[in-house]
C-alpha cells in the first residue's frame, strides 16, 4: 500500500517539454512509474517522447484521467502552474522546482487550505518514490529497495544518504518523502507522520530536519503524542556557523531556540532515536527495530 | 538580499511612509554639504553598513554643528565597524548618511516577517522599541503582539486597529500609525520582501509618527521582477569569495577550519560539516556545487576552496542523483590537474553510475584517497589534515 503513489498512480508531468521535465519524467516512467501524458502551454495536441501534450492540466486530467502530477515549470510560473494543478482537484501535485519566490508560494498555500482535496508535495524537493511501484521525482531510483520504513526529509542528497544505508544493510523502504527545504511548502513532516503512522506496510520512519525554524520540534512533540512506530531523527546542521544562516525570520517569530543541539534535545525528549552521525542513520534505524523482528 | 538603511528609505517614502530628510554622502565634503543643504541645527552622522548594532559600535553619532558633522563623518567614513552581527573581522563604511535631527517622545517596533508556522504574512508590534528584537522575543515575548495577514484579503483595517491598541496609541496617532501598517505591508507585499522592519518607529515631541531606522531584506528568488530593487545590490558588502562561487552557480561560504569540502546539495553540504566537527575536524567551508554542476563548475569550486590558504585537505562527497559519478570524476581530474593540487585529497562517491567513476579515479594516477562511506571519508580527511 504505501503511501501517496504506488502502481495505481497515474502521473502527468507540468512543462513536460521542458529539458528537465522531459529527463526525469523519462526516469520516472523507466522507474516503472505510469506516465499518461503532461502539459505545456501552447504545444496541446502534439505527441512528446511518446505522450500526449495538453494545453492545460483541466484537459489533460478529463482526457488520461491523471490522479497525480509533476511540476517542472521555471520558478516564475511554478506557483501559477501549482494554482492550475489545485483548480483541475489534483489528488497529488509534487513540485521540483526550486527557487519559487515565497510571497507566490503563501498565496499557493492559501488556495490549499481551501482544497483539501489535494496535498502538495515540495517545492523545491527530490519528489516522492515508492520502490518498486512508482518514482515522482529526481532521485535515483536504483538506490532504493522495496521494504517497510518510511522516510520524510527536508534535503534531498541527505534522503539519498538515507536510503543507500538502509539498502545497504538490506534494509527496503515502504515510501521516501522529500518534502522540500523552503520555508512555505506543501506537506509538513507532521502531514507525513500522520500517512506513516496509519500505513499498515510501514513499520518505522527516518526523519530527517535542518536547523531553524520549528518544523522539527513540532513534529517531535506529534510522535510523542501520537506516534505507534520508532522513529529514528536527524538533524543537519550541528557545525553551521551561527549567524550565517538564512531563514532567521522563521526563527525570530517563535523566539524557540532552532539550532540543532536543541532540536536533537527535543527529538530525545520526545522518544525520538537520535542519529548524532549522518552516517550512522541506517544502524540507528536497524537498532530502533530489531525488537520488531520475530 | 540586503539593502542600505538610505535605501530602505527611499523605498518607504515611495510607500508613504514617514522617514527623516536625509543626504547620502561618499565622502567628508558632500557629509558637510549635505547638512547643509538639509539646514536645521542638529544632525544625525550614520554609518552605511549591512548590519545592524551600529549605535554602539559608533557608527551613528549625533551632530550639534557643521562642525562636529566633519568631525564624525571623518571618523566613521572608511573606518570598519564591528557589531554583533559583522562578525570578528567588521565592515568598512564607504557611504553616510546625514540626517536631520529628531525630537524622539517615545520610540516602538514595529516589523513584517513571514511567520513559518503559519505561512502567513506577519505584523510584529511592540512598545520596547529601538532595542535588538531578538533580545524582545527572548526575556519578554508578551511584549510583542502578532497578527498574521490572510493571503487571500490582504490588509485589513482591524489589524491596525489590534495593532495601536497593543502599542497604546490615542485615536490620532493610531489614525496616523495606519498609514505605516499599510505602507509597510503594501511595500513588503509589492517588492517581495523577506523581512521589513522599522526600529525604532518613534512618536516625535510633537506628536508625529516618524520611521527612523529602516531595515529591508529582500527574496533573493523574486528579484527578477524587481529591477528597482536588484538595482541596490552592494557587492562591496558581499564576500568575492561567495559572490564569485555564485557565478558558476556554487553556494560556497567561508568557514574558518581547514578541511575544504565539495559536496552536491544543502543538506549533504551541511551535514559534512557536521561529520567532520564529529570526528574531531573542522570544514574551511561549505559548498554545494548543486544538482547540475558541470566539469568546469567542479575546477572552479576547486579554485575557489584553494584560495583559502587554510586548507589542508579536501574532502569531495557526492552521492550522485542527477549528477553522475563518472562527470564528477572527470571534473575531479581536471581540476587536480588544472590547479596543480598540493593538498591531500579524499573522495566519496555514491549513486549514479558510482562503478565508472571509482575506476576514472583509480586509473587516474593522482593521489586520491577512496572513501567507502559517509563515515570513513570524514575519518580518513579529518586524518589527512592533521598529518598534513
Amino acid at each position: 500500500m504505501a503511501i501517496m503513489i504506488d502502481k495505481n498512480t497515474r502521473l502527468i508531468t507540468i512543462g513536460i517539454t521542458g529539458k528537465q521535465g522531459t529527463f526525469h519524467t523519462k526516469g520516472s516512467q523507466d522507474y516503472g512509474t505510469n506516465v499518461v501524458g503532461g502539459v505545456t502551454p501552447g504545444k496541446g495536441g502534439t505527441i512528446h517522447e511518446g505522450w500526449p501534450v495538453f494545453n492545460t492540466v483541466r484537459e489533460a486530467v478529463k482526457t488520461t484521467q491523471a490522479n497525480a502530477a509533476m511540476v517542472f515549470v521555471p520558478p516564475p510560473f511554478a506557483a501559477d502552474a501549482i494554482l492550475e494543478c489545485i483548480d483541475a482537484k489534483l489528488p497529488i501535485i509534487i513540485c521540483i522546482t526550486e527557487g519559487i519566490p515565497i510571497l507566490d508560494m503563501v498565496k499557493v498555500k492559501g488556495a490549499l487550505a481551501r482544497s483539501p482535496e489535494c496535498r502538495l508535495v515540495g517545492p523545491n524537493c527530490p519528489g516522492v518514490i515508492t520502490p518498486g511501484q512508482c518514482k515522482i521525482g529526481i532521485m535515483p531510483g536504483h538506490i532504493h529497495l522495496a521494504g517497510r520504513i518510511g522516510i520524510i526529509s527536508r534535503s534531498g542528497t541527505l534522503t539519498y544518504e538515507a536510503v543507500g544505508q538502509l539498502t545497504a544493510r538490506g534494509i527496503g523502504q515502504s515510501t521516501c518523502v522529500g518534502i522540500g527545504g523552503d520555508p512555505v511548502n506543501g506537506t509538513s513532516f507532521i502531514d507525513v507522520l500522520e500517512m506513516f503512522n496509519k500505513d499498515p506496510d510501514t513499520d518505522a520512519v527516518i526523519m530527517i530536519g535542518e536547523i531553524g525554524g520549528t518544523a522539527e520540534t513540532d513534529a517531535a512533540r506529534w510522535i510523542k503524542k501520537n506516534m505507534k512506530k520508532p522513529v529514528v531523527g536527524f538533524i543537519a546542521g550541528a557545525a553551521a556557523p551561527k549567524g550565517k544562516r538564512m531563514g532567521h525570520a522563521g526563527a525570530l517569530i517563535s523566539g524557540e531556540d532552532d539550532t540543532a543541539e536543541a532540536k536533537f534535545k527535543v527529538l530525545e525528549e520526545c522518544g525520538i532515536t537520535i542519529a548524532r552521525s549522518p552516517a550512522d542513520l541506517g544502524l540507528k534505524l536497524e537498532e530502533a527495530i530489531k525488537h520488531l523482528k520475530k | 538580499m540586503n539593502v542600505h538603511e538610505y535605501q530602505a528609505k527611499e523605498l518607504m517614502r515611495k510607500f508613504g511612509i514617514k522617514v527623516l530628510n536625509g543626504q547620502v554622502a561618499k565622502t567628508v565634503e558632500e557629509a558637510v554639504a549635505g547638512a547643509e543643504k538639509l539646514g536645521g541645527k542638529i544632525w544625525v552622522v550614520k554609518a552605511q553598513i549591512h548590519a545592524g548594532g551600529r549605535g554602539k559600535a559608533g557608527g551613528v553619532k549625533l551632530a550639534k554643528s557643521l562642525d562636529e558633522v566633519k568631525k564624525y563623518a571623518s571618523e566613521i567614513l572608511h573606518s570598519t565597524l564591528v557589531t554583533h552581527q559583522t562578525g570578528p573581522e567588521g565592515k568598512k563604511v564607504n557611504t553616510l548618511l546625514i540626517e536631520e535631527g529628531c525630537n524622539i517622545a517615545k520610540e516602538f517596533y514595529l516589523g513584517i516577517v513571514l511567520d513559518r508556522n503559519n505561512s502567513k504574512v506577519t505584523f510584529m508590534a511592540s512598545k520596547e522599541g529601538g532595542v535588538e528584537i531578538e533580545e524582545v522575543v527572548h526575556n519578554n515575548p508578551e511584549a510583542i503582539v502578532k497578527v498574521s495577514v490572510d493571503p487571500s484579503t490582504g490588509y485589513q483595517p482591524y489589524i491596525g486597529r489590534t495593532l495601536s491598541n497593543a502599542l497604546g496609541l490615542d485615536a490620532a496617532q493610531a489614525k496616523e500609525a495606519d498609514a505605516f501598517y499599510r505602507g509597510l505591508y503594501k511595500l513588503y507585499t509589492e517588492t517581495d520582501c523577506s523581512i521589513a522592519e522599522i526600529n525604532p518607529l518613534v512618536l516625535t515631541g510633537d506628536n508625529q509618527m516618524i520611521a527612523l531606522d529602516a531595515k529591508l531584506n529582500f527574496d533573493e528568488n523574486a528579484l527578477f521582477r524587481h529591477p528597482e530593487v536588484a538595482a541596490y545590490r552592494d557587492l562591496t558588502e558581499e564576500s568575492a569569495k561567495e559572490v564569485e562561487a555564485s557565478k558558476y552557480g556554487l553556494s560556497y561560504i567561508e568557514l574558518d577550519g581547514n578541511i575544504g569540502c565539495l559536496v552536491n546539495g544543502a543538506g549533504l553540504a551541511m551535514s559534512t560539516l557536521d561529520i567532520i566537527q564529529l570526528h574531531g575536524g573542522n570544514a574551511a567551508n561549505f559548498l554545494d556545487v548543486g544538482g547540475g554542476a558541470t566539469k568546469e563548475a567542479v575546477e572552479q569550486a576547486f579554485r575557489i576552496i584553494l584560495s583559502d590558504p587554510n586548507v589542508k585537505a579536501i574532502l569531495v562527497n557526492i552521492f550522485g542523483g542527477i549528477m553522475k559519478c563518472d562527470i564528477i570524476a572527470e571534473g575531479v581530474i581536471a581540476a587536480a590537474k588544472a590547479v596543480s593540487l598540493s593538498v591531500p585529497l579524499v573522495v566519496r562517491l555514491e549513486g549514479t553510475n558510482v562503478e565508472l567513476g571509482k575506476k576514472i579515479l583509480n586509473e587516474s594516477g593522482l593521489a586520491i584517497t577512496a572513501a567507502s562511506d559517509l563515515g570513513d571519508a570524514a575519518k580518513k580527511v579529518v586524518a589527512a589534515a592533521k598529518g598534513a
